[in-house]
Protein backbone atom coordinates (compact mmCIF):
# COMPACT_ATOMS: atom_id res chain seq x y z
CA UNK A 1 0.00 0.00 0.00
CA UNK A 2 1.08 3.50 -1.12
CA UNK A 3 2.61 5.33 2.47
CA UNK A 4 0.16 8.61 2.84
CA UNK A 5 1.51 11.94 2.25
CA UNK A 6 -0.10 13.35 5.30
CA UNK A 7 -1.15 17.24 5.26
CA UNK A 8 -4.16 18.59 6.06
CA UNK A 9 -7.02 16.95 7.72
CA UNK A 10 -5.28 13.79 7.70
CA UNK A 11 -5.67 13.41 4.22
CA UNK A 12 -3.06 13.62 1.10
CA UNK A 13 -2.87 16.83 -0.86
CA UNK A 14 -4.30 14.93 -3.90
CA UNK A 15 -7.35 13.42 -1.76
CA UNK A 16 -8.21 17.63 -0.96
CA UNK A 17 -8.09 18.52 -4.65
CA UNK A 18 -10.21 15.83 -6.48
CA UNK A 19 -12.48 16.36 -2.99
CA UNK A 20 -12.36 20.69 -4.22
CA UNK A 21 -12.79 19.15 -7.82
CA UNK A 22 -14.24 15.64 -7.74
CA UNK A 23 -14.57 14.33 -11.73
CA UNK A 24 -17.68 12.43 -13.58
CA UNK A 25 -20.33 12.94 -11.07
CA UNK A 26 -23.37 12.64 -11.95
CA UNK A 27 -26.05 10.14 -13.40
CA UNK A 28 -26.24 8.50 -17.02
CA UNK A 29 -29.60 7.84 -18.68
CA UNK A 30 -30.09 4.55 -20.14
CA UNK A 31 -26.93 3.48 -18.39
CA UNK A 32 -25.77 -0.05 -20.01
CA UNK A 33 -24.74 -0.80 -16.34
CA UNK A 34 -25.58 0.36 -13.01
CA UNK A 35 -24.03 -0.25 -9.64
CA UNK A 36 -25.30 0.72 -5.84
CA UNK A 37 -23.30 -0.30 -3.22
CA UNK A 38 -22.85 0.93 0.74
CA UNK A 39 -20.53 -0.02 3.45
CA UNK A 40 -22.96 -1.11 6.19
CA UNK A 41 -20.66 0.02 8.88
CA UNK A 42 -20.14 3.55 8.27
CA UNK A 43 -23.00 3.89 6.15
CA UNK A 44 -20.91 5.54 3.18
CA UNK A 45 -22.92 5.03 -0.37
CA UNK A 46 -21.74 4.88 -3.97
CA UNK A 47 -23.88 4.68 -7.44
CA UNK A 48 -22.65 3.86 -10.42
CA UNK A 49 -23.42 4.49 -14.11
CA UNK A 50 -21.63 3.34 -17.09
CA UNK A 51 -22.01 3.23 -20.89
CA UNK A 52 -20.40 1.29 -22.63
CA UNK A 53 -18.98 1.01 -26.58
CA UNK A 54 -21.21 -1.04 -29.03
CA UNK A 55 -17.60 -1.90 -30.89
CA UNK A 56 -17.43 -5.38 -29.13
CA UNK A 57 -14.50 -4.13 -27.38
CA UNK A 58 -16.28 -3.35 -24.34
CA UNK A 59 -15.08 -0.29 -23.95
CA UNK A 60 -16.30 1.90 -21.06
CA UNK A 61 -17.12 5.20 -22.89
CA UNK A 62 -18.71 6.95 -20.34
CA UNK A 63 -18.99 6.72 -16.65
CA UNK A 64 -20.86 8.70 -13.19
CA UNK A 65 -20.70 7.96 -10.07
CA UNK A 66 -22.61 9.37 -7.11
CA UNK A 67 -21.20 9.45 -3.58
CA UNK A 68 -22.87 10.16 -0.20
CA UNK A 69 -19.49 10.11 2.30
CA UNK A 70 -16.19 11.55 2.93
CA UNK A 71 -13.62 13.17 1.86
CA UNK A 72 -12.50 9.12 1.33
CA UNK A 73 -15.21 8.38 -0.42
CA UNK A 74 -15.43 11.02 -2.58
CA UNK A 75 -11.81 11.18 -3.45
CA UNK A 76 -11.74 7.41 -4.12
CA UNK A 77 -15.09 6.96 -6.27
CA UNK A 78 -14.14 10.03 -8.24
CA UNK A 79 -10.53 9.08 -8.89
CA UNK A 80 -11.42 5.61 -9.83
CA UNK A 81 -13.96 6.54 -12.59
CA UNK A 82 -10.64 8.76 -14.24
CA UNK A 83 -8.66 5.84 -13.92
CA UNK A 84 -10.76 3.73 -16.06
CA UNK A 85 -12.62 5.82 -18.37
CA UNK A 86 -11.76 4.85 -21.89
CA UNK A 87 -10.41 1.02 -20.71
CA UNK A 88 -11.72 -2.14 -22.05
CA UNK A 89 -13.87 -3.90 -19.34
CA UNK A 90 -11.40 -6.39 -19.12
CA UNK A 91 -8.66 -3.63 -18.16
CA UNK A 92 -10.80 -1.74 -15.62
CA UNK A 93 -11.19 -5.37 -13.80
CA UNK A 94 -7.83 -5.09 -13.11
CA UNK A 95 -7.55 -1.50 -10.84
CA UNK A 96 -7.46 -2.52 -7.56
CA UNK A 97 -8.10 -0.69 -4.65
CA UNK A 98 -4.38 -0.18 -4.06
CA UNK A 99 -4.05 1.60 -7.49
CA UNK A 100 -6.65 3.69 -6.12
CA UNK A 101 -4.47 4.57 -3.20
CA UNK A 102 -1.35 4.77 -5.11
CA UNK A 103 -3.52 7.60 -7.53
CA UNK A 104 -4.37 9.62 -4.22
CA UNK A 105 -0.95 9.97 -2.57
CA UNK A 106 -2.20 7.46 0.12
CA UNK A 107 -5.22 7.59 2.51
CA UNK A 108 -5.32 7.21 6.21
CA UNK A 109 -5.73 4.05 7.28
CA UNK A 110 -9.00 3.97 8.57
CA UNK A 111 -10.34 5.51 4.92
CA UNK A 112 -8.85 2.57 3.37
CA UNK A 113 -12.76 1.01 3.02
CA UNK A 114 -13.48 3.94 1.00
CA UNK A 115 -11.41 2.94 -1.99
CA UNK A 116 -12.76 -1.09 -1.80
CA UNK A 117 -16.14 0.32 -2.00
CA UNK A 118 -15.25 2.76 -5.24
CA UNK A 119 -13.53 -0.25 -6.50
CA UNK A 120 -16.82 -2.44 -5.68
CA UNK A 121 -19.14 0.00 -7.16
CA UNK A 122 -17.12 -0.38 -10.50
CA UNK A 123 -17.92 -4.41 -10.11
CA UNK A 124 -21.40 -3.91 -8.89
CA UNK A 125 -22.17 -1.80 -12.45
CA UNK A 126 -20.21 -4.62 -14.20
CA UNK A 127 -21.87 -7.44 -12.64
CA UNK A 128 -25.21 -5.35 -14.35
CA UNK A 129 -23.89 -4.83 -17.57
CA UNK A 130 -22.98 -8.70 -18.32
CA UNK A 131 -26.51 -9.88 -16.52
CA UNK A 132 -28.10 -7.81 -19.19
CA UNK A 133 -25.84 -8.86 -21.77
CA UNK A 134 -27.11 -12.46 -20.52
CA UNK A 135 -23.14 -12.77 -20.37
CA UNK A 136 -21.46 -15.60 -18.50
CA UNK A 137 -20.04 -13.60 -15.20
CA UNK A 138 -16.54 -13.99 -13.81
CA UNK A 139 -16.33 -15.54 -10.18
CA UNK A 140 -15.35 -12.34 -8.43
CA UNK A 141 -18.13 -10.41 -9.74
CA UNK A 142 -20.32 -13.03 -8.43
CA UNK A 143 -18.87 -12.85 -4.89
CA UNK A 144 -18.63 -8.94 -4.66
CA UNK A 145 -22.93 -9.02 -6.07
CA UNK A 146 -23.43 -11.33 -3.36
CA UNK A 147 -21.87 -10.09 -0.76
CA UNK A 148 -23.65 -6.48 -1.92
CA UNK A 149 -27.00 -8.12 -1.50
CA UNK A 150 -26.33 -9.36 2.09
CA UNK A 151 -25.32 -5.55 3.19
CA UNK A 152 -27.85 -3.85 1.06
CA UNK A 153 -30.70 -4.75 3.57
CA UNK A 154 -28.59 -2.97 6.25
CA UNK A 155 -27.84 -0.06 4.24
CA UNK A 156 -31.52 0.63 3.25
CA UNK A 157 -32.20 0.00 7.09
CA UNK A 158 -29.69 3.43 7.69
CA UNK A 159 -31.53 5.20 4.99
CA UNK B 1 -9.08 35.03 4.67
CA UNK B 2 -11.62 35.50 7.35
CA UNK B 3 -11.44 32.50 9.35
CA UNK B 4 -14.69 32.05 11.95
CA UNK B 5 -14.63 29.55 14.96
CA UNK B 6 -18.08 28.43 15.77
CA UNK B 7 -16.86 25.30 17.75
CA UNK B 8 -16.75 26.67 21.33
CA UNK B 9 -18.28 23.63 22.57
CA UNK B 10 -14.89 21.83 21.70
CA UNK B 11 -12.59 24.40 23.51
CA UNK B 12 -12.49 28.17 23.59
CA UNK B 13 -9.98 30.56 23.42
CA UNK B 14 -8.27 31.34 26.96
CA UNK B 15 -9.95 35.18 27.66
CA UNK B 16 -7.39 37.90 27.64
CA UNK B 17 -7.95 38.74 31.06
CA UNK B 18 -7.59 35.09 32.08
CA UNK B 19 -3.95 34.53 30.47
CA UNK B 20 -3.37 38.08 32.01
CA UNK B 21 -3.71 36.99 35.87
CA UNK B 22 -2.11 33.71 35.39
CA UNK B 23 0.88 34.57 33.41
CA UNK B 24 2.87 36.17 36.84
CA UNK B 25 2.61 32.33 38.14
CA UNK B 26 4.03 30.97 34.75
CA UNK B 27 7.49 33.07 35.74
CA UNK B 28 7.89 35.46 38.79
CA UNK B 29 5.57 33.36 41.77
CA UNK B 30 6.45 29.81 40.11
CA UNK B 31 6.11 28.54 43.52
CA UNK B 32 4.74 25.01 44.38
CA UNK B 33 2.38 25.34 46.93
CA UNK B 34 3.28 22.90 49.28
CA UNK B 35 6.93 24.53 49.71
CA UNK B 36 7.35 26.66 52.99
CA UNK B 37 9.06 28.89 51.78
CA UNK B 38 7.63 32.72 50.89
CA UNK B 39 7.64 31.27 47.08
CA UNK B 40 5.45 28.44 48.00
CA UNK B 41 3.52 30.39 50.37
CA UNK B 42 2.64 32.97 47.30
CA UNK B 43 1.05 29.96 45.53
CA UNK B 44 -0.60 28.51 48.20
CA UNK B 45 -2.40 31.73 48.49
CA UNK B 46 -3.60 31.84 44.85
CA UNK B 47 -4.26 28.39 45.16
CA UNK B 48 -6.66 28.59 48.24
CA UNK B 49 -8.22 32.09 46.87
CA UNK B 50 -8.77 30.42 43.51
CA UNK B 51 -11.00 27.83 45.50
CA UNK B 52 -12.71 30.05 47.61
CA UNK B 53 -13.70 32.04 44.45
CA UNK B 54 -15.19 28.63 42.35
CA UNK B 55 -16.71 26.91 45.61
CA UNK B 56 -18.38 30.68 46.35
CA UNK B 57 -19.97 30.61 42.50
CA UNK B 58 -21.52 27.35 43.06
CA UNK B 59 -22.72 27.53 46.32
CA UNK B 60 -19.87 25.02 48.04
CA UNK B 61 -17.22 25.56 50.62
CA UNK B 62 -13.83 25.76 49.97
CA UNK B 63 -12.47 22.53 51.13
CA UNK B 64 -15.59 20.68 48.45
CA UNK B 65 -13.55 21.10 46.00
CA UNK B 66 -10.83 19.26 44.34
CA UNK B 67 -8.39 20.83 41.32
CA UNK B 68 -8.07 17.79 38.15
CA UNK B 69 -6.83 17.82 35.09
CA UNK B 70 -9.67 18.47 33.52
CA UNK B 71 -12.97 17.04 33.10
CA UNK B 72 -12.50 13.58 32.00
CA UNK B 73 -10.31 13.25 35.40
CA UNK B 74 -13.65 14.58 37.19
CA UNK B 75 -15.63 11.72 36.29
CA UNK B 76 -13.40 9.47 35.81
CA UNK B 77 -12.86 10.25 39.38
CA UNK B 78 -16.39 10.38 40.75
CA UNK B 79 -17.65 7.40 39.13
CA UNK B 80 -14.05 4.85 39.93
CA UNK B 81 -13.75 6.56 43.46
CA UNK B 82 -17.46 5.86 44.90
CA UNK B 83 -18.47 2.08 43.24
CA UNK B 84 -17.43 -1.20 43.49
CA UNK B 85 -18.70 -4.67 42.84
CA UNK B 86 -21.99 -5.35 43.44
CA UNK B 87 -22.99 -1.22 43.17
CA UNK B 88 -25.46 -0.14 40.88
CA UNK B 89 -24.94 3.22 38.74
CA UNK B 90 -27.59 4.95 36.58
CA UNK B 91 -26.67 6.83 34.13
CA UNK B 92 -27.91 7.79 30.83
CA UNK B 93 -27.01 7.13 27.18
CA UNK B 94 -25.97 10.41 25.68
CA UNK B 95 -23.35 11.07 28.73
CA UNK B 96 -19.74 12.34 27.30
CA UNK B 97 -17.53 9.29 26.77
CA UNK B 98 -15.48 10.25 29.72
CA UNK B 99 -18.83 9.04 31.88
CA UNK B 100 -19.79 6.05 29.72
CA UNK B 101 -16.36 4.75 28.45
CA UNK B 102 -15.88 4.45 32.35
CA UNK B 103 -19.22 3.06 33.31
CA UNK B 104 -18.19 0.30 30.34
CA UNK B 105 -15.11 -0.04 32.33
CA UNK B 106 -16.22 -0.83 35.56
CA UNK B 107 -18.56 -3.30 34.04
CA UNK B 108 -16.76 -5.86 33.63
CA UNK B 109 -15.52 -5.18 37.49
CA UNK B 110 -18.72 -6.42 38.82
CA UNK B 111 -20.58 -2.27 38.61
CA UNK B 112 -24.06 -3.11 37.11
CA UNK B 113 -25.26 -0.24 35.02
CA UNK B 114 -28.19 1.33 33.82
CA UNK B 115 -28.52 3.66 30.54
CA UNK B 116 -31.26 5.45 30.74
CA UNK B 117 -32.74 6.03 27.40
CA UNK B 118 -34.11 10.41 26.21
CA UNK B 119 -36.80 11.97 24.18
CA UNK B 120 -35.85 13.12 21.22
CA UNK B 121 -34.80 16.31 21.86
CA UNK B 122 -31.78 14.60 24.47
CA UNK B 123 -34.02 15.09 27.57
CA UNK B 124 -33.94 12.53 30.66
CA UNK B 125 -37.20 11.99 32.55
CA UNK B 126 -36.91 12.61 36.25
CA UNK B 127 -39.25 10.00 36.83
CA UNK B 128 -37.49 7.19 34.68
CA UNK B 129 -34.45 7.93 37.39
CA UNK B 130 -36.73 6.71 40.12
CA UNK B 131 -38.11 4.21 38.53
CA UNK B 132 -34.41 2.66 37.51
CA UNK B 133 -33.09 3.31 41.67
CA UNK B 134 -32.90 -0.51 43.41
CA UNK B 135 -31.38 -1.53 46.62
CA UNK B 136 -27.93 -1.46 45.67
CA UNK B 137 -27.64 1.86 43.20
CA UNK B 138 -24.85 3.85 44.76
CA UNK B 139 -24.79 6.54 42.21
CA UNK B 140 -26.74 8.43 39.27
CA UNK B 141 -24.10 9.89 37.08
CA UNK B 142 -26.70 12.46 34.79
CA UNK B 143 -24.56 15.67 32.67
CA UNK B 144 -25.99 18.75 33.47
CA UNK B 145 -25.72 19.84 29.63
CA UNK B 146 -25.23 17.87 26.79
CA UNK B 147 -22.45 18.49 24.92
CA UNK B 148 -23.42 17.86 21.24
CA UNK B 149 -27.35 19.42 20.99
CA UNK B 150 -27.52 21.43 24.05
CA UNK B 151 -29.82 19.22 25.93
CA UNK B 152 -30.42 21.11 29.44
CA UNK B 153 -31.50 17.99 31.93
CA UNK B 154 -33.13 18.26 34.96
CA UNK B 155 -30.52 18.21 37.49
CA UNK B 156 -31.91 19.97 40.64
CA UNK B 157 -35.28 17.66 39.79
CA UNK B 158 -32.99 14.30 39.69
CA UNK B 159 -30.87 15.78 42.66
CA UNK B 160 -34.35 15.77 45.07
CA UNK B 161 -35.13 12.39 43.72
CA UNK B 162 -31.04 11.28 44.72
CA UNK B 163 -31.17 12.47 48.02
CA UNK B 164 -34.41 11.64 49.46
CA UNK B 165 -33.93 7.87 48.08
CA UNK B 166 -30.44 8.29 49.65
CA UNK B 167 -28.63 7.50 46.76
CA UNK B 168 -25.40 9.60 45.60
CA UNK B 169 -25.53 12.51 42.52
CA UNK B 170 -22.87 13.23 39.89
CA UNK B 171 -23.56 15.65 37.73
CA UNK B 172 -21.09 16.28 34.33
CA UNK B 173 -21.27 20.39 34.34
CA UNK B 174 -18.32 20.82 31.67
CA UNK B 175 -20.40 22.23 28.96
CA UNK B 176 -22.93 24.21 30.82
CA UNK B 177 -20.44 25.74 33.67
CA UNK B 178 -20.64 29.32 33.57
CA UNK B 179 -23.31 29.36 31.33
CA UNK B 180 -26.21 28.18 33.54
CA UNK B 181 -26.29 29.27 37.23
CA UNK B 182 -25.24 26.19 39.66
CA UNK B 183 -26.38 26.36 43.58
CA UNK B 184 -24.77 22.60 44.38
CA UNK B 185 -26.89 23.24 48.06
CA UNK B 186 -30.43 23.80 46.26
CA UNK B 187 -29.67 21.44 43.53
CA UNK B 188 -28.68 18.38 46.09
CA UNK B 189 -25.44 17.60 43.61
CA UNK B 190 -23.05 15.27 45.66
CA UNK B 191 -20.59 15.37 43.25
CA UNK B 192 -19.90 18.03 40.10
CA UNK B 193 -17.22 17.93 37.06
CA UNK B 194 -16.08 20.86 35.46
CA UNK B 195 -12.82 21.99 33.41
CA UNK B 196 -11.46 25.57 32.70
CA UNK B 197 -11.17 25.32 29.21
CA UNK B 198 -15.22 25.46 27.82
CA UNK B 199 -15.52 28.88 29.46
CA UNK B 200 -12.55 30.49 27.94
CA UNK B 201 -10.20 29.14 30.67
CA UNK B 202 -7.11 27.53 29.96
CA UNK B 203 -6.61 23.22 29.13
CA UNK B 204 -5.38 20.85 31.25
CA UNK B 205 -7.44 22.16 34.17
CA UNK B 206 -10.92 21.22 35.99
CA UNK B 207 -12.44 20.35 39.04
CA UNK B 208 -14.62 18.07 40.69
CA UNK B 209 -16.80 19.28 43.62
CA UNK B 210 -17.55 16.45 46.24
CA UNK B 211 -20.10 17.49 48.89
CA UNK B 212 -18.84 17.14 52.37
CA UNK B 213 -19.16 13.65 54.28
CA UNK B 214 -18.26 11.90 50.90
CA UNK B 215 -15.63 9.79 50.79
CA UNK B 216 -13.77 9.06 46.78
CA UNK B 217 -11.10 6.18 46.48
CA UNK B 218 -7.99 8.95 45.22
CA UNK B 219 -7.14 8.18 41.45
CA UNK B 220 -3.50 9.66 42.15
CA UNK B 221 -1.67 8.74 44.18
CA UNK B 222 1.49 10.34 46.04
CA UNK B 223 2.57 13.33 47.63
CA UNK B 224 -1.37 13.96 49.12
CA UNK B 225 -2.22 17.00 47.57
CA UNK B 226 -5.47 18.17 47.52
CA UNK B 227 -5.87 16.85 51.08
CA UNK B 228 -5.18 13.45 49.99
CA UNK B 229 -7.76 13.36 47.39
CA UNK B 230 -5.48 14.27 44.26
CA UNK B 231 -2.06 13.52 44.71
CA UNK B 232 0.17 16.36 42.03
CA UNK B 233 1.64 19.42 42.39
CA UNK B 234 -1.16 21.64 41.88
CA UNK B 235 -1.16 23.45 38.24
CA UNK B 236 -1.31 26.68 40.03
CA UNK B 237 -1.31 29.41 36.96
CA UNK B 238 -4.19 26.68 35.67
CA UNK B 239 -5.78 27.37 38.87
CA UNK B 240 -6.10 30.79 38.86
CA UNK B 241 -6.99 31.17 35.43
CA UNK B 242 -10.21 28.90 35.89
CA UNK B 243 -10.55 31.06 38.93
CA UNK B 244 -10.53 33.82 36.98
CA UNK B 245 -12.42 32.71 34.05
CA UNK B 246 -15.50 31.49 36.10
CA UNK B 247 -15.76 34.95 37.54
CA UNK B 248 -15.78 36.98 34.65
CA UNK B 249 -18.56 34.02 33.29
CA UNK B 250 -20.69 34.54 36.24
CA UNK B 251 -20.36 38.80 36.03
CA UNK B 252 -21.42 38.48 32.63
CA UNK B 253 -23.79 35.14 32.34
CA UNK B 254 -27.27 36.89 32.07
CA UNK B 255 -25.70 39.45 29.46
CA UNK B 256 -23.85 36.95 27.62
CA UNK B 257 -27.08 34.55 27.76
CA UNK B 258 -28.87 37.18 25.84
CA UNK B 259 -26.10 37.67 23.34
CA UNK B 260 -25.99 33.99 22.69
CA UNK B 261 -29.82 33.70 22.71
CA UNK B 262 -30.17 36.22 19.91
CA UNK B 263 -26.87 35.23 17.90
CA UNK B 264 -28.44 31.38 17.88
CA UNK B 265 -32.06 32.37 16.74
CA UNK B 266 -30.53 34.26 13.76
CA UNK B 267 -28.76 31.22 13.36
CA UNK B 268 -31.17 28.83 13.78
CA UNK B 269 -33.92 31.00 11.59
CA UNK B 270 -31.34 30.98 8.75
CA UNK B 271 -29.61 27.93 8.40
CA UNK B 272 -33.03 26.18 8.55
CA UNK B 273 -34.10 28.23 5.31
CA UNK B 274 -31.90 25.57 3.91
CA UNK B 275 -34.18 22.71 1.86
CA UNK B 276 -34.62 19.57 3.56
CA UNK B 277 -32.62 20.81 6.91
CA UNK B 278 -33.62 20.21 10.48
CA UNK B 279 -32.60 21.34 14.62
CA UNK B 280 -30.92 18.61 16.43
CA UNK B 281 -31.70 19.39 20.17
CA UNK B 282 -34.70 21.47 21.36
CA UNK B 283 -36.12 24.79 20.30
CA UNK B 284 -36.62 26.24 23.68
CA UNK B 285 -33.52 28.15 24.64
CA UNK B 286 -34.97 30.30 27.47
CA UNK B 287 -37.23 29.53 30.02
CA UNK B 288 -40.67 30.39 28.49
CA UNK B 289 -44.04 30.14 30.56
CA UNK B 290 -42.55 29.27 33.58
CA UNK B 291 -40.83 26.50 32.67
CA UNK B 292 -37.31 26.59 32.42
CA UNK B 293 -34.87 26.51 28.98
CA UNK B 294 -34.63 23.35 27.23
CA UNK B 295 -31.48 23.91 25.27
CA UNK B 296 -27.93 25.61 26.22
CA UNK B 297 -28.23 28.91 22.78
CA UNK B 298 -24.97 28.47 22.51
CA UNK B 299 -25.10 24.75 21.06
CA UNK B 300 -26.71 24.61 17.61
CA UNK B 301 -26.91 21.16 15.97
CA UNK B 302 -28.67 20.62 12.66
CA UNK B 303 -28.89 17.85 10.18
CA UNK B 304 -29.18 17.78 6.03
CA UNK B 305 -30.46 15.18 4.49
CA UNK B 306 -28.30 13.26 2.43
CA UNK B 307 -25.14 14.53 2.64
CA UNK B 308 -22.03 13.51 4.92
CA UNK B 309 -20.23 15.65 7.69
CA UNK B 310 -16.98 15.72 7.46
CA UNK B 311 -17.13 16.49 4.10
CA UNK B 312 -19.58 19.69 5.04
CA UNK B 313 -17.02 20.35 7.63
CA UNK B 314 -14.01 20.49 5.48
CA UNK B 315 -16.33 22.53 3.18
CA UNK B 316 -16.81 24.70 5.78
CA UNK B 317 -13.34 25.04 7.13
CA UNK B 318 -12.20 25.78 3.51
CA UNK B 319 -13.98 28.24 3.69
CA UNK B 320 -13.05 30.11 6.70
CA UNK B 321 -15.15 28.09 8.99
CA UNK B 322 -14.51 26.03 12.24
CA UNK B 323 -17.26 23.58 13.12
CA UNK B 324 -18.10 19.59 13.83
CA UNK B 325 -19.85 16.99 12.94
CA UNK B 326 -21.33 13.81 14.66
CA UNK B 327 -21.17 12.20 11.31
CA UNK B 328 -19.18 8.24 11.78
CA UNK B 329 -16.75 9.40 9.17
CA UNK B 330 -15.08 12.09 11.36
CA UNK B 331 -14.75 9.56 14.18
CA UNK B 332 -12.26 7.13 14.94
CA UNK B 333 -14.80 4.06 15.46
CA UNK B 334 -16.76 4.85 12.41
CA UNK B 335 -19.57 5.17 14.33
CA UNK B 336 -22.30 7.47 14.36
CA UNK B 337 -22.72 10.02 17.13
CA UNK B 338 -24.05 8.09 20.45
CA UNK B 339 -26.08 11.05 21.02
CA UNK B 340 -27.82 11.88 17.69
CA UNK B 341 -29.03 7.60 17.39
CA UNK B 342 -29.66 8.21 21.40
CA UNK B 343 -32.27 11.13 20.44
CA UNK B 344 -33.63 8.68 17.58
CA UNK B 345 -32.27 9.77 14.53
CA UNK B 346 -30.83 6.96 11.95
CA UNK B 347 -27.20 6.24 10.94
CA UNK B 348 -27.49 8.34 7.69
CA UNK B 349 -29.05 11.37 9.72
CA UNK B 350 -26.78 11.35 12.29
CA UNK B 351 -24.24 11.26 9.13
CA UNK B 352 -25.41 14.49 7.89
CA UNK B 353 -24.98 16.92 11.48
CA UNK B 354 -23.09 20.07 11.91
CA UNK B 355 -22.51 21.16 15.14
CA UNK B 356 -21.91 25.16 15.21
CA UNK B 357 -21.45 26.09 19.08
CA UNK B 358 -20.93 29.71 19.26
CA UNK B 359 -18.98 31.74 22.23
CA UNK B 360 -18.10 34.93 23.30
CA UNK B 361 -15.91 36.33 20.27
CA UNK B 362 -18.94 35.28 17.90
CA UNK B 363 -20.86 38.41 15.93
CA UNK B 364 -24.05 38.35 14.17
CA UNK B 365 -21.52 39.19 11.18
CA UNK B 366 -20.02 35.71 11.44
CA UNK B 367 -23.34 33.99 11.96
CA UNK B 368 -24.28 36.47 8.35
CA UNK B 369 -21.32 34.64 6.55
CA UNK B 370 -21.96 31.53 7.92
CA UNK B 371 -25.62 31.40 6.38
CA UNK B 372 -23.99 33.13 3.06
CA UNK B 373 -21.64 30.14 2.57
CA UNK B 374 -23.46 26.86 4.28
CA UNK B 375 -26.32 26.98 1.50
CA UNK B 376 -23.58 26.51 -1.70
CA UNK B 377 -22.19 24.03 0.00
CA UNK B 378 -25.32 21.36 0.86
CA UNK B 379 -26.31 22.16 -2.61
CA UNK B 380 -22.83 20.96 -3.95
CA UNK B 381 -22.60 17.69 -1.65
CA UNK B 382 -26.55 16.65 -2.25
CA UNK B 383 -25.36 17.24 -5.87
CA UNK B 384 -23.21 14.42 -5.87
CA UNK B 385 -24.77 12.34 -3.50
CA UNK B 386 -26.87 9.61 -4.81
CA UNK B 387 -29.07 10.10 -1.22
CA UNK B 388 -30.45 13.25 -1.69
CA UNK B 389 -33.51 13.96 -3.19
CA UNK B 390 -33.83 15.73 -6.91
CA UNK B 391 -31.30 16.67 -8.85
Amino acid sequence: MAKQKQTTYGYSRKVLEVFRHPKNIGEIKNPDGFGLVGNPRCGDTMSMYLKISKDGEDRIEDIKIKTFGCLGAISSSSILTEMVKGKTIGDALRVTKDDVIKKLGGLPPIKVHCSVLSVDALKEAIYDYYKRKGRKIPKDLEEVHKHNLQVRESIEHMH
Amino acid sequence: MKRIYMDHAATTPVDARVAAAMKPFLSQRFGNASSLHTFGQEAKEALEESRAAVARAIGAAPDEIIFTSGGTESDNMALKGSLKRGDHLITSAIEHHAVLHTAQYLEPQGVQVTYLPVDRFGLIDPADVEAAIKPNTKLVSIMHVNNEIGAIEPVAEIGVICRRRGVLFHTDAVQGFGKLPIDVRKMNIDMLSASAHKLCGPKGVGLLYIRNGIKLAPLMHGGGHERGRRSGTENVAGIVGFAKAMELAVKDMKKENAGMKTLSEKLVKRVLAIPDSHLNGHPQTSRLRGRPAKRLACINNFRFAGIEGESLVIHLDMQGVAASTGSACSSRSLEPSHVLTAIGLKHADAHGSLRLSLGRGNTAADVDYVAKVLPGIVENLRRISPLAKGK
